[in-house]
């Protein structure tokens, strides 16, 4: 494709490869966020990683770069085409383009998608772009202006052409917020655990929840506080709660290979002072999440969690199955007593977790989940529903060919009447991650075979427990 | 634990608590951590927090000189207002001690800071 008229408002977005699924959402959510015109993503092209948007100027642009994680790079495009000479004609239309770089210190990069390319080879690609005027002088290290010839050899690593499928020739902008993924890595992360949330995807999760500074933000399965890290990098405050009291007080043992023992100085706490956001922090609190906590005119601008599966981590709720209703712990066994729990679905967490929302939220807040789910057996139509929360992005994760997990973005449209009831058809949920089951003791079997026993039942719960 | 926190916490999953608020606060160690003032911030809190409360909590842990007993009418014009508190509610923490559930008198210890909500099973519906 030769276009004629490049006009200088089309805006080069390279995309990472992972997480492809999520691209769109985080865009959407992006948009949202900064209040740009929506139509200008409804009109974006796309080709592989690449993604082309027309925006009026650069501020567009540079807000998104701002803040998205899945985007690492973005170009002011001057020029494109499928062979290098149909690139170069359209260049030569645009050559208004380079006005008023003329005098900057400049560099010229080959970037390649799909084929590695040499030096050697990349040189004479360079030397083509001879005629272009530039009058400043050659600068690797800190240019004022950085040209990019990117190719692009397609997504097959088998079958690689020769030529590239498109080429793309503009001005390097912006890069995204990797540098952002890197800083939090839990490799040198203070307090981590077998669960801790990949730091990319921690602070897509809160993109996709629209975290703005000064929201209060709550993970009410808050494990490690992954989520909440995310959330204090985008100076929102942040809230956590737990059921495992030794997790939440960091005296677990370590997940670490080489270290046995937990430093005495590990806490969530920690984790945000070592990013130096120690300031976001209210407070981390060790309660169950199927129980109401929080008093009823508190509400929060999102809340964000990775609901346990029962893979790494017990889905569990404070509770007895002893029937009777006056069952009381007898006095001299108080104060060492550790209250029994009795195994909690999946189908309430994730109805109690989307009633809660509906009440808990501020009215546009909004819900952020993953939830594990059989890939055989799905259907959109099964996923959680609540009359006052809409789904508004629904993306997959696979994780093996029958399971996955899906990352669901709810937000609150209206105040829940005593009707608002989660609806949820138990029988795409994922209860046997086979693949996943690490240590199954027959403590935890016996709990697997119940909830197997529960497949396929569809719930609807009410509020009773739950604000 | 800080005092916002107290501020927003109940005692309703214990079984037949009707309201669970406020918890009584009794504090054996106190801690001041110094944390970023932000105006906005604090006048957007204040709507949320039950002033009352607070003043009370401020009471009931040797902080009686924090904070007025009613809360200001013009608060977002009073820096001097904000900042008090900004100080009572962000910055004071309970490090060890409890909190009481009102009506059944139920403890809910804190310790290192992090209270402890849970309930034993014979406490729930
Ligand atoms: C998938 S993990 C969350 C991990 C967290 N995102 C992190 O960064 O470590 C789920 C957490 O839910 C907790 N949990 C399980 N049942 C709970 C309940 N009923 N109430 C509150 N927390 C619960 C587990 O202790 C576990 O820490």
């Amino acid at each position: 494709m030769v276009s004629h008229s490049c006009a200088n408002n089309t805006f080069l977005f390279w995309f990472s490869n992972e997480h492809s699924n999520f691209r769109l959402a985080e865009m959407e959510a992006l948009f949202k966020y900064f209040q740009l015109d929506r139509a200008i993503l409804d009109r974006r092209k796309a080709k592989g990683p690449f993604v082309l948007m027309d925006f009026p100027d650069e501020s567009g642009p540079r807000k998104l770069m701002s803040k998205t994680v899945l985007a690492h790079s973005c170009y002011e495009l001057w020029a494109s085409g499928v062979a290098l000479e149909d690139l170069h004609e359209n260049m030569k239309l645009n050559l208004h383009l380079v006005a008023p770089f003329v005098d900057d210190s400049f560099q010229f990069r080959v970037d390649t998608y799909g084929k590695t390319l040499t030096h050697k080879e990349k040189l004479p690609l360079i030397d083509t772009f001879e005629y272009m005027p530039l009058d400043g002088k050659v600068d690797l290290k800190t240019p004022e202006l950085s040209l990019h010839l990117i190719q692009f050899f397609g997504m097959d690593p088998n079958r690689v052409p020769e030529y590239p499928y498109q080429q793309y020739f503009g001005r390097w902008l912006f890069d995204g917020q990797r540098r952002l993924v890197s800083k939090i890595n839990l490799k040198d992360r203070k307090f981590i655990g077998n669960t801790s949330m990949d730091p990319l995807l921690s602070l897509l999760m809160a993109n996709l929840a629209l975290v703005k500074p000064n929201d209060i933000v709550l993970d009410p399965f808050v494990g490690t506080g992954s989520l909440l890290v995310a959330s204090a990098l985008m100076n929102a405050y942040v809230v956590g709660s737990d059921i495992d009291y030794l997790m939440v007080h960091a005296k677990t043992s370590s997940s670490r290979a080489r270290q046995k023992k937990r430093a005495s100085d590990e806490s969530i706490r920690a984790n945000l002072k070592q990013y130096g956001v120690e300031n976001q922090y209210l407070d981390v609190v060790v309660a169950d999440a199927s129980r109401p906590l929080w008093k009823d005119d508190f509400k929060f601008d999102a809340i964000i969690t990775d609901p346990p599966y029962g893979i790494r981590e017990p889905t569990e709720k404070i509770g007895t199955s002893r029937q009777s209703p006056d069952y009381k712990i007898k006095e001299e066994h108080l104060a060492l007593h550790i209250p029994s729990k009795i195994s909690y679905t999946l189908q309430d967490i994730f109805s109690d977790l989307l009633n809660y929302s509906s009440k808990k939220l501020n009215i546009g807040g909004r819900l952020v989940l993953w939830i594990p789910i059989s890939r055989t057996e799905y259907d959109e139509d099964k996923l959680p529903r609540n009359p006052a929360l809409a789904l508004v992005s629904n993306c997959e994760q696979t994780l093996t060919s029958t399971a996955s997990r899906r990352l669901l973005v709810y937000e609150k449209i209206k105040e829940p009447t005593e009707s608002c009831t989660t609806v949820l058809d138990g029988s795409a949920l994922m209860y046997r991650f086979k693949f996943f089951e690490v240590d199954p003791t027959t403590h935890r079997r016996a709990r697997k075979a119940k909830s197997v026993q529960e497949f396929g039942k569809s719930s609807k719960r009410g509020q009773q427990q739950s604000s | 634990m800080k005092l916002f926190t107290h501020n927003m916490l109940t005692s309703k999953m214990i079984k037949n608590v009707k309201v669970g608020y406020p918890l009584k606060l009794n504090a054996a160690e106190v801690k001041v951590t110094p944390s970023e003032f932000r105006s906005t911030y604090v006048s957007r809190m204040l709507p949320k927090i039950d002033w009352g409360v607070l003043y009370e909590a401020t009471q009931s842990i040797g902080h009686a000189e924090a904070i007025p007993s009613s809360i200001s009418d013009d608060y977002e014009k009073n820096e001097d207002f904000l900042r008090k508190a900004h100080h009572a509610l962000f910055e004071i923490e309970v490090i060890n001690g409890e909190m009481i559930c009102p009506e059944t008198g139920r403890k809910f210890p804190i310790k290192d800071g992090i209270p402890n909500m849970l309930v034993n099973e014979d406490e729930v519906n």
